[in-house]
Parts: structure tokens; sequence; C-alpha cells
């Protein structure tokens, strides 16, 4: 038994784990969600491989909230920096930016619906608008899900719970919110491809 | 045994032991339990009185089928109106029986009931976890579940009756309140419960999975890992993907319904009048379900397969046949069953080619399939088998695979599958090959584990006749039931009394409900021996199976954290029965090779030098940052 002991203090135990268990979690969150988008995906496209398929013009306002989310993504990205680097004041302003742009894309993604109702496409109508809307919906959804995760992060910043030596909060909002540009970029590409 | 005490005692470290535990209030700890323990004990709790709600309708629709000139009268005071004064099941309310019956016992029973309690239950304590990853999310995916269930049940009390356009939901029948009177409200809740049932799931199973990678003990490398833990990570894997599918199909069949689009739906007319929706397609709908649906199959057999190996490879004293083949075809079958979905819409005016790739790809199924068959009859070969009630069950399980399976080869064909498609012969063949062979799963966990669970021992006898019982009755009740398919009884329908076909078969439709009713009867005897065991059962010894896994090492009735002071390392994988030389005829996990030199074979005695760097690992214990 003294041995046994002995032979622990003399190491530290190895880590094992190749990744932190609420980390890994959100990754199977974001497969949930890939999921739920590439099932629409592949309706949408058995849906209009069927013919009878109102085609419109993207209103051009879903390109600046494009750019206004990966400007989102980039003040997110310099978040994280800061936290890294215990730059505190950085870090309040870089996650306070990104939270803002993200409910600047929220509005923006409402104003490109209004756009649309006054193109006559409409949620209830032909399904190539339906679709549209319920991409949209159903990405602003997961936007507003990120929001909220975020609102986590920027409390616990402000708190100054947020630094280099404990950065899992962080983390996973910028992982998740960055998951959520790039799935917004996917849906972009494939809405402008297959209208 | 005198080695696990030695081993326990080596690894005591007084200061591991200091963590201490708050008084947890009555709410903390039976009602928003986040122990991994108490949450399987509330799944399967729920699903055995889910079970009970989803068989007794089945017999009232059998009665219906088999008895037709039977007066129901005595059935008002439950049902009420849906019984007519002349003593009559309401023809609609027979459609909605049938549909509550599928839903209930597919999602309620099978998967809830099977996956949440043994996934909950075993995960944690076989990977030598303390519990699972998130013990909030697991809670929280009972109380989806229980949420789920609510909304399920009061949906059988609505005036207009529950859903009732069968558990698979086919729009337009699901989409139009016109169609049916449980189109409306009734199928409104429905969609509302699942949509719940869906959240549950997919808390449940990202756990489960962040659990079996994350969370095991020093030495449980994934070639040790049991193979029930195997089952219910590659079931959980399933649910994730196939889930969040069901929960778009259902989520575009809301908005058809509730918004007015037209997902699903085009050029209806009713009454003569030409509905608005335009440019839909129902077909859709029946992609997407069914892409859910036919992984679901899997979700709900895997789990009973995975708790077979374990319980047949103890009870016969021997190593599972072929370990890795065993985990293969499970991944075989995991891969397969995402693209075999179009078998069940053979007749929705598919492709003839596709047809075919379908029925290609279907028919492949047969060779794991085949594999883990072949595995538990050369398990049981020459074994010393103890015909405990849970090993009696494993094997009436894999007598109902392969007899299930079989007819499953026929259905696979698209030609002869024009002829069969929505006849009492698919009835009888998912019925046996997953229904069944799922119940028998369940139950043979629950006789297995029944001793870890309450720390009490079910009655054998009663096990036993419960078993023979529940086996004769179930081949009496759907072998029948072939031939009244083959005879062309189509599924669903109310009665077949005004068919000139069918009344030559009128005595086989009686048999078959006899059959259920004595199965049914049978079942009792079952939930006595459960509820009486709880409390007034005989006490339960540390080992009662002499099995090799780790929850044996545990506590008779392991505390919140599974097990006090350290967690066990483990050396072995968890076949190590009747090995040559051993003293013992099973030597369970926690045992290391350098104490048992009279067994080890060459290559495992080079294994001792690895014992050290086992131990000098990372113990995963989540307590010791909590606490």
């Amino acid at each position: 038994m003294e041995n046994v002991q002995q032979y622990k203090l003399e190491r530290e135990p190895q880590e094992t784990l190749a990744m932190d268990p609420k980390k890994f979690i959100l990754w199977l969150f974001l497969v949930t969600i890939i999921m739920l988008f590439a099932s629409q995906s592949s309706a949408y496209l058995v849906r209009r491989a069927e013919g009878n398929w109102l085609e419109f013009e993207m209103p051009q306002i879903f390109w600046y909230s494009t750019v206004v989310l990966l400007m989102s993504s980039v003040a997110m990205q310099w978040a994280y920096f800061s936290a890294k680097k215990d730059q505190f004041q950085q870090l309040k302003i870089a996650i306070s930016i990104t939270f803002v742009l993200g409910l600047i894309f929220l509005y923006m993604q409402f104003q490109g619906w209004k756009e649309l109702v006054a193109m006559n496409v409409y949620f209830v109508g032909n399904p190539s608008g339906s679709f549209f809307y319920v991409f949209t919906g159903l990405h602003g959804f997961h936007i507003i899900t990120g929001l909220i995760v975020l609102v986590f992060a920027l409390f616990s910043a402000f708190k100054l719970n947020v630094h280099s030596k404990n950065l899992r909060r962080i983390q996973i909002s910028a992982t998740y919110w960055h998951f959520l540009d790039i799935l917004w970029l996917y849906l972009f590409v494939f809405l402008l491809t297959f209208n | 045994m005198s080695a696990i005490e030695g081993l326990e005692t080596a690894h005591h470290h007084a200061d591991e032991h200091a963590h201490h535990h708050e008084a947890q209030s009555f709410w903390q700890k039976y009602i928003f339990c986040e122990d991994h323990k108490v949450i399987a004990k509330q799944y399967l709790i729920t699903g055995i009185l889910w079970a009970v709600v989803g068989i007794t309708m089945s017999v009232i629709f059998r009665i219906q089928l088999g008895l037709p000139d039977s007066n129901l009268s005595w059935l008002k005071p439950i049902l009420g109106g849906w019984i007519s004064d002349a003593g009559k099941l309401d023809p609609n309310f027979y459609l909605a029986l049938v549909t509550m019956h599928g839903t209930i016992m597919v999602f309620f029973v099978l998967t809830a009931g099977l996956s949440g309690t043994f996934s909950n239950f075993l995960i944690p304590l076989q990977v030598g976890a303390r519990d699972m990853a998130s013990g909030f999310m697991n809670m929280l995916s009972y109380w989806f579940f229980f949420l789920a269930s609510v909304i399920m049940f009061a949906s059988l009390f609505l005036q207009q009756g529950p859903a009732a356009g069968g558990w698979v939901i086919y729009p337009p029948l699901s989409a139009l309140p016109q169609a049916h009177p449980g189109s409306g409200m009734g199928m409104t809740l429905w969609l509302a419960s699942m949509a719940f049932f869906i959240v549950s799931q997919l808390l449940g199973g990202i756990n489960y999975i962040t659990t079996v990678i994350n969370l095991r003990t020093r030495g449980m490398s994934f070639d040790r890992l049991p193979l029930t833990i195997w089952s219910f990570l590659i079931t959980a894997v399933l649910g994730l993907i196939s889930f969040p599918v069901l929960l778009s199909s259902v989520l575009l069949l809301i908005f058809d319904r509730h918004f007015g689009t037209s997902f699903y739906l085009s050029d209806i007319y009713i009454n003569g009048e030409a509905l608005p929706n335009v440019g839909g397609s129902p077909i859709l709908f029946q992609h997407l379900f069914w892409f859910l649906g036919h992984p679901e199959v899997y979700i709900v057999l895997l789990p009973a397969l995975g708790i077979t190996s374990e319980v047949i490879a103890t009870n016969s004293r021997k190593p599972i046949f072929g370990y890795r083949a065993m985990i293969a075809s499970m991944l075989g079958i995991a891969f397969l069953a995402f693209i075999v979905w179009a078998h069940h819409m053979f007749v929705t005016g598919m492709n003839p080619f596709l047809g075919s790739v379908f029925m290609f790809l279907t028919l492949i199924i047969a060779v794991p399939s085949a594999v883990k068959g072949f595995n538990y009859i050369t398990t049981l070969w020459k074994g010393n088998i103890v015909f405990t009630p849970g090993m009696l069950f494993s094997i009436g399980l894999v007598s109902l695979f392969v007899s299930g399976g079989l007819t499953g080869i026929i259905l696979g064909n698209s030609a002869l599958d024009i002829q069969l498609h929505d006849t009492y012969f698919v009835v009888a063949h998912f019925h046996l090959v997953m229904g069944a062979a799922s119940a028998f799963g369940l139950f043979a966990g629950v006789y297995h584990w029944f001793p870890k669970m309450f720390g009490r021992m079910m009655n054998t006898s009663l096990g036993q006749a419960h078993f023979w019982l529940t086996f004769i009755g179930i081949y009496l009740v759907f072998i029948p039931m072939h031939y009244v398919g083959i005879a062309g009884f189509p599924r669903r329908y109310y009665q077949f009394t005004s068919y000139d076909f069918t009344h030559k078969f009128m005595d086989m439709n009686m048999f078959i409900s006899i059959a259920a009713i004595f199965t049914f009867l049978a079942q009792f005897i079952f939930l006595w021996n459960f509820f009486y065991s709880i409390f007034k059962g005989r006490k339960a010894p540390q080992n009662p199976w002499r099995s090799n896994t780790l929850e044996w090492t545990a506590p008779i009735i392991p505390g919140h954290g599974n097990w006090e002071g350290e967690i066990p390392a483990v050396y072995r994988w968890s076949y190590d029965y009747s090995k040559p030389g051993a003293k013992e005829d099973f030597i369970p996990q926690n045992i290391p090779y350098s104490q048992t030199p009279e067994s080890n074979f060459p290559h495992e005695n080079e294994l001792i030098a690895t014992e050290k760097v086992i131990e000098s690992q990372n113990f995963n214990d989540q307590f010791k940052t909590h606490h």
C-alpha cells in the first residue's frame, strides 16, 4: 500500500482525456443541427426536382447580412484571443461587438423577409418560397440560441470570470458562433445556387 | 473473490475518501434527480406503465378483429362513448387504438423504456464512471420524456379521440383536420409530444456517447468494452443522426397544418372543393419519415441485442463467440440502416430500378444479422448453461430474431412486397423481429440487472413461468398471422366480416386473438414479480450471476458516485469465463493479469508490463473537480 502511494506522489497522473466532455457534448449537438439542415436541404432538392417551382431573386440585403455575420465571427475570434492573453478590456469590447452584430444580423434577416413579402414571395404559397422562410427562420432561431450562449459568456467576461485559466465558456461560445456562421454561409450559397 | 478485495485495499487512499455528500432533499433525490441510476429507474417504471397501456390497447382491437360479434359493453366504464349502445367499438376509435399502440410501443416503451433504462443504468457502471457526462442534461432528458408522455396520454382523453392516421402519420391524412376526427387536436398533441420526445432522446443520446467516449476508467479501452456498451453507443449514434430528420419532417408537417404551407399537400379536393394547397408532395414526407423510421427499428433492436450478448455469455459461462465480429456486425447494421429506408415505400410508384437498389441494400442486412445469430448460437454451444429468467429471455430473443428475420428476406424483395405490402404478413414480421425480440431484450435486462437496480432478487420460478407462457404465446399469435397476411388481410382494417375471401380465415383470426389475450394475461406474472420483488424480494448477493463486468464490483446498492473510494481499473475484457487453469469460472475485469498467472495465455503475460501504465493513468474521476 505504501508503495502505491509513493508511486502516485512521484508521478502526476497522465491526462488520458483527449477532449473536455462539455466540449464534446457541444460537437455532438452540432451534429444534430447538421442533420436537421441536411434533411431540409435534401427535401428542398427532391421537391425542386419535381418542377412547379417558383424562381425568385434573393433580396440584396441577405448579401449584407452575410457580411455582418462574418464580421461578428471575426470579433468572436478576437474575443477568444483576448481572453487567452488576459486582456480584459479588449475581451469586453470584442464580445459586445459580437453580440451587437448578431442582433443586427437578425434584424437584417427580418428586413429580408419584408422585402420578400414585397416581392410577393410568401411563406404560404409555392414551396420554393416556404422553404426559403423555413431555412432562414430555422437558422435565425439557432442564432437566437447562439446569442443566449453569448450572453452567458458576456456576463462572465464582465465579472472577469473568463481568462486564460478558464477558457471553456468562451471556447464553447466561439465554436458555436463560428458554426452558425459557417452554417449560414452554406445556406446562403445553397439558396443562391438552387434558387 | 479474495483477489478483488485485495485489489480494493491496495488502491485504498485515505484522502481519496474525503468527498462527503450534502444531504439531498426529497425533490433532489427522487424527482429532479441527476443520478443516472435513479433516472434509469424512472425510465423503467414509466416504460412499464406505458407498456401496460399499449398492450391493453392491442388486446382491445384484437378482440374487435378476432371476435367481431362480441359485446364490448363491459369496456364502457373505461372507454365510455367509444363503445356504442349495441356494445360495438367505434370504428374511428379502432384506428386511433392502432395508431396509439404503434406510437406507444415503438417510441415510449421500446425506445425510451429500453434504451433510456439500460443506457442510463449500465453505461456509467460498466465503463467505470461516477455518473453521466452531464447529470443535468440527463435529468432534463427524462423530464422532457415525461412531458411528452403527459401530452400523449392527455390526447387519449380528447373527445375527438387521439391521432388516428397510423403511427407513421402520413399526410394528407395527418395534415388535414377534415380527414379524420383524430387528425385535429389529437394529431396536434401527437406532434407536440413527439417534438418533446425527440428533444429528450437527443439530450440522452448525446450524453451516452460522451460518457462512453470520454469517461471510461483506466484501462477500459474500446476493445475491452462490454458488448452492451458497444450497442448503446451505436444506438445513440443512430438516434443522433436520425431523430433530427424526424424533427424536420414533423416541423414541415406542423407548418402545413397550422400555417397553410404546401410542403406535403397538393391538388386535394374535399366535398368537390379544391384546397388552396398546390405544389406539395406527400411522398417527400415518407422519404423524410423513413429516413428516421428505419434506423428507429435498430434503435429499438440494438440495445436488446447488446443485453443479450452480455446475458448469454455470462450464463453460458463462456466467452462471447466472435467479440470483434459482433461489434463489426453492429456497425454494419447501423451503417446499412441509413441506406435502406425506401424499402418501406416500394409501392409509392418508385422507379423500379431504384427499388432494386434498395432491395439489394436491404438484403445485405441479412449478412450482419446472420453473423449475430450465428455467434449467439456458437456462444451457447457446449456452454454450462444456467437457465436464469434473463438467460431464457435472451435465448428467446435469438429465436424470435431468427424467425422474424427470415420473413424480412421475403419482404425485402420489391416484387414480393407488391403482394405483401400493408398486410398482416408485415405486421407479423416486424412484431417478431423488432417488437417481441426487443421486448424480450427488455425482459432479459430487467431480470438480469434487477439485483443491481434494487438490491433484491426477482423470483426465479415466476420468471421462468413468465418466459414460457410469453414465448409460446408470442409464437401462437404471430405464426398464424403470417398465413392471414399471405391470404391478403390488409392491416388497419376495422373488420373483415364483409368480404368473401376473409370468411374462411375467421377462425384463424379468432385463434390469434385468444392467443393474444393469453399472452397479455401472462404479463401480469411479470408485473407482480417486479413490483413485489422491489419491496419484498430476497436480498441480492454481491455478484449473483458471477459476472465479470464492473457494475458487480460496486456496492450492492451503489450510492451517488457508484464506487466508494477509487474507481476500479480495468485490465482485461469482460468475457473471461471458464478460462482454462483459473480457480473460478469467471475473472472480473478489474483483476490484473499479474494476479492470475495460472490462467494467463502467453500474450497476456506480456500485458502484465502494461499494468503499471494503466494504474498511473488519470482516474477520469468527475467528482474530483466537483467536491
